[in-house]
Formats: C-alpha cells, sequence, structure tokens
C-alpha cells in the first residue's frame, strides 16, 4: 500500500509536469489540478499504509 | 553599484545576520519540547546537524540548485553548477542569496530533529542531513525558481515550502522511520502524554525564532524577488509586519483554540502557534496586505491545533515537537494562501505547481533516501539506549547531572 502509495503521488506529479511542458492556455489548470487530485489520493494510500496493525501497536 | 544598489545590499546583509535566531529559536524549542534525559543531546544534535548542512551546502548544494538569478524577471538562465561556491560574483546583490540559502539550508535541516526527538542517533542524524542538504533541499529550490506557469511563478520568498514544508516532510518520512517512542502507545492505540521537559525553553525559543524569521522574511523579500530597487524598502517593511501580524494571530488563535478544547491554554500548542504563523506567512511575507496575513495566521493557528491531535491521535505518528504540523502542514497552506490572497488565477495555479512538486516529488524523494540510509545505518537508538536516556547513552553526561529526572511514571504500561 505504502509503495502503491509514492507510485500515485510520483504519477500525480507527472501529470502537472506533463501539463506544464504539452498543453498551453486554458487547458494547463485543469489537468494540473486533476495532477494534485492524484497526489491526494497517493497520499491517503501512503498515511493509510503506515496506520499500526491493532496488534502491533504497543 | 549606484545608491539604491548599496542601501538593498546593507538592508539584505542586516536582515540576513538575523536569520541565525531563527535556527537557535527552532534548536530551543526541539530541545525544550523533547525529554531531560536527552536534552543535551538535542542540543548536541541540532549544532552539528546545522554544520553538516552548512558544509554540504557549501560544497555541493548550491551548485545542485544553480544560481538562478532572480533580480530580472524572467530568471537568465542558469548558470552552470560549480561546487565549493566557484563562480559567484562576491559582492553583488545576487551574491546574497548564497548567504542566506546556506542559512535557510541550516534552519531547515534542524526541523526533522523534532519529530525524531528522543530516539534517533547522533550519527544517522547527520548523515541524513547531508542527504538532505546534498539533495532534498537544493532539488525543490532549483525547481521552485524553475517552474512557470502562465501568469506566474512560484511566489515563495521567505521559505514556507522549500525551507519548511521539505523540512516538515523529511520530518514525517524519519518519524514514520523511526516508530514512536516507547510507551508512546498502549496496546489499544491511545497516546499517552509525553510532556515537554522545559516550558522556558520553548516559549523564549519561539520569541528568538520570530526575530530569525523577521530576517529570514525580509531578506527573502529582498533577494528571492524581482523587485526593483525603489520597492525593496517598502517590500521589506510589509514583511516584517505580516511576519508579526501572521504569527501574533496564529499564537492567539492557538490559544482560543486550546480554551475550547481542553479547557485551558496549553502552552505547547501555544507556542506550535506562534510558529505556525511564522512559518505560514513566509510565502506571502512581501505580497499580502497585513488583513490578509492576519486571516493566514488566523487560519494557521487553528490547522496546527487541529493537525497535532490528528496526527498524534489518528494517524499514529509520534512526533514530539509537532514539527510536521507545524512545519510541512502550515508550510503547505502558506503557499496556498499566498495563491489565494493574491487574487490572480495565474498564481494561485502556480502555488498548486509549488505544492504538488512537493507532495509528489519531494516527499518520495526524501522518504525514499531516508529508508536507504536506514538500511545501512540504523536510525533509531536501541531500547536500553533509549530507556536510559540519549545524553547518557551517547554522549556519556546529563544535561541535568544534579538532578533526578528520570521517571516515567507518566507512561502507560
Amino acid at each position: 500500500m505504502k509503495l502503491g502509495g509514492f507510485l500515485l503521488l510520483l504519477s500525480g506529479w507527472g501529470i502537472v509536469i506533463a501539463a506544464l511542458a504539452l498543453l498551453h492556455g486554458h487547458m494547463v489548470a485543469p489537468f494540473i489540478y486533476a495532477g494534485f487530485a492524484v497526489e491526494i489520493l497517493g497520499l491517503v494510500l501512503v498515511f493509510r499504509g503506515h496506520l499500526p496493525g491493532r496488534e502491533d501497536a504497543a | 553599484m549606484n545608491l539604491d544598489g548599496q542601501v538593498s545590499f546593507a538592508l539584505a546583509l542586516m536582515f540576513i545576520l538575523l536569520v541565525p535566531f531563527a535556527i537557535a529559536g527552532l534548536a530551543l524549542i526541539n530541545t525544550g519540547l523533547g525529554r531531560s534525559r536527552s536534552a543535551a543531546h538535542a542540543m548536541t544534535t541540532a549544532l552539528c546537524v546545522v554544520a553538516v548542512a552548512i558544509l554540504v551546502y557549501f560544497i555541493c548544494g548550491f551548485a545542485m540548485q544553480g544560481s538562478g538569478n532572480a533580480q530580472t524577471f524572467p530568471p537568465e538562465p542558469k548558470t552552470e553548477p560549480q561546487l565549493f561556491l566557484h563562480g559567484i560574483r562576491w559582492g553583488s546583490l545576487s551574491s546574497m542569496s548564497v548567504l542566506l540559502w546556506i542559512e535557510a539550508a541550516g534552519l531547515a535541516s534542524l526541523i526533522p530533529l523534532g519529530a525524531a526527538s528522543d530516539r534517533w542517533r547522533l550519527g544517522p542524524a547527520c548523515a541524513s542531513t547531508a542527504l538532505f542538504s546534498a539533495c532534498t533541499f537544493p532539488v525543490f529550490a532549483r525547481l521552485s525558481q524553475g517552474l512557470w506557469v502562465a501568469g506566474g511563478q512560484i511566489h515563495d520568498p521567505g521559505g514556507s515550502g522549500i525551507i519548511n514544508v521539505t523540512g516538515g516532510l523529511t520530518a514525517l518520512a524519519v518519524a514514520w522511520l523511526l516508530g514512536p517512542r516507547s510507551g508512546k502507545y498502549s496496546a489499544n492505540g491511545m497516546p499517552a502524554a509525553i510532556p515537554a521537559h522545559n516550558g522556558v525553553f520553548v516559549l523564549f525559543g519561539c520569541l528568538l525564532a520570530w526575530v530569525g524569521w523577521i530576517g529570514l522574511n525580509a531578506a527573502g523579500a529582498i533577494v528571492n524577488s524581482a523587485l526593483p530597487s525603489s520597492e525593496i524598502s517598502a517590500r521589506s517593511v510589509l514583511a516584517i509586519l505580516n511576519t508579526t501580524v501572521a504569527a501574533a494571530a496564529a499564537a492567539l488563535t492557538a490559544a482560543i483554540t486550546t480554551r475550547i478544547r481542553f479547557r485551558r491554554p496549553d502552552a505547547s500548542l501555544i507556542a506550535n502557534g506562534w510558529m505556525a504563523g511564522l512559518v505560514a506567512s513566509s510565502a506571502g511575507c512581501a505580497t499580502l496586505k497585513p488583513a490578509t496575513a492576519i486571516l493566514t495566521g488566523i487560519i494557521a493557528g487553528v490547522l496546527v491545533v487541529i493537525s497535532v491531535e490528528w496526527f498524534e491521535l489518528h494517524l499514529k505518528v509520534d512526533d514530539p515537537c509537532g514539527s510536521v504540523s507545524v512545519h510541512a502542514v502550515c508550510g503547505l497552506w502558506g503557499l496556498l494562501a499566498a495563491g489565494i490572497f493574491v487574487g490572480s488565477a495565474g498564481q494561485f495555479t502556480a502555488q498548486m505547481v509549488g505544492i504538488a512538486t512537493l507532495l509528489g516529488l519531494i516527499f518520495p524523494l526524501t522518504y525514499g533516501l531516508n529508508w536507504l540510509l536506514n538500511r545501512f545505518i540504523w536510525y533509531r537508538v536501541s531500547p536500553d539506549g533509549e530507556r536510559q536516556g540519549l545524553d547518557l547513552h551517547e554522549l556519556g553526561a546529563d544535561a541535568y547531572p544534579e538532578f533526578v529526572v528520570h521517571s516515567d511514571e507518566f507512561l502507560q504500561r
């Protein structure tokens, strides 16, 4: 789950950079926000991946 | 250099000389919020880590970052990276940025120590800092100079993102890799309150940090913003005012929030609120109006209290000094606020690109580097060393040898 989360974070940033490099005008902002949304999903996965299980929380 | 240029140079130099107070303040806060058995270790580690950060940044960090010329708009192409600061034309205003960046690297490197308090060994802390100063910090500093969006560049003269969020995200990565302090969480996952050992250190550290942040934000507004000479004095005054009112608003908001939530004001959270206001003010220090800086501070004050509780209670991140909440969460808020309150859609998008870069590139990068380093040099002190205290275990001498301070009565069993 952690690895998947970090991959999603990188993918989201890739979308943002691709939008900056390839698109122009009004098309850039929506893709930047889409990339950011992917990063939020990645962040949720990373945080969930780091939650300790009930049995080893001590 | 004409008269305007000389005035700018003198102003920038004066403000840059204040920045070490921020480093001293943060070191005191980290030490005060930790446990008494590790107090000398916390201060020693702070000194060593700052030394490593400064030297590594001098050797290769600035070369990695490149000396993008922020005095022209848009910036000229980067000069070729050179090790040991070769090629810098000393005496120019742009050479001031080298001084500021070196101090900024030292300040940023202290942030992870707060989250790793009482359990991070000295050697691994220095090694991690070397990676941070050589790679993580300069990579974002370079990208933030080069990532342009139609309508603007990432606006962060005081370093909400470059200094605080890079440090805060590294703090989160290190806190995860180290795990919580022994006894912090009970078997059912409930956190124990391990109190700060010296509240006076913490609150005095806040006041020192204020002086340092004034220098940091004002110097950043002069050196890192593309301002004409005639505007420099006015913008530096605005930066100082915004920094101060944001910190004041955040501290009072944190006091009120803790009074409402816990029935009495909490000293360490008020200190965190003060720091959160300083951090959040940095990105927009030279552009926000004072009223919006106050609003930024108010939101930072609420955010830091909620965030500290959320990280500790729900996300099970043991962050003794609240470094992740203060520096990462409120730093991100500062970047966002600079985009929202400037009122230009292009600037907002540029700030979002900065935030996306921090979360999407810098966070995986710093986590990966620290994960790898942890495989070679084990970060965490042994259980015996943790019980004994890092002062005795690593340094062989206590910070407070005359007092019996090694009590565990507040820990859950």
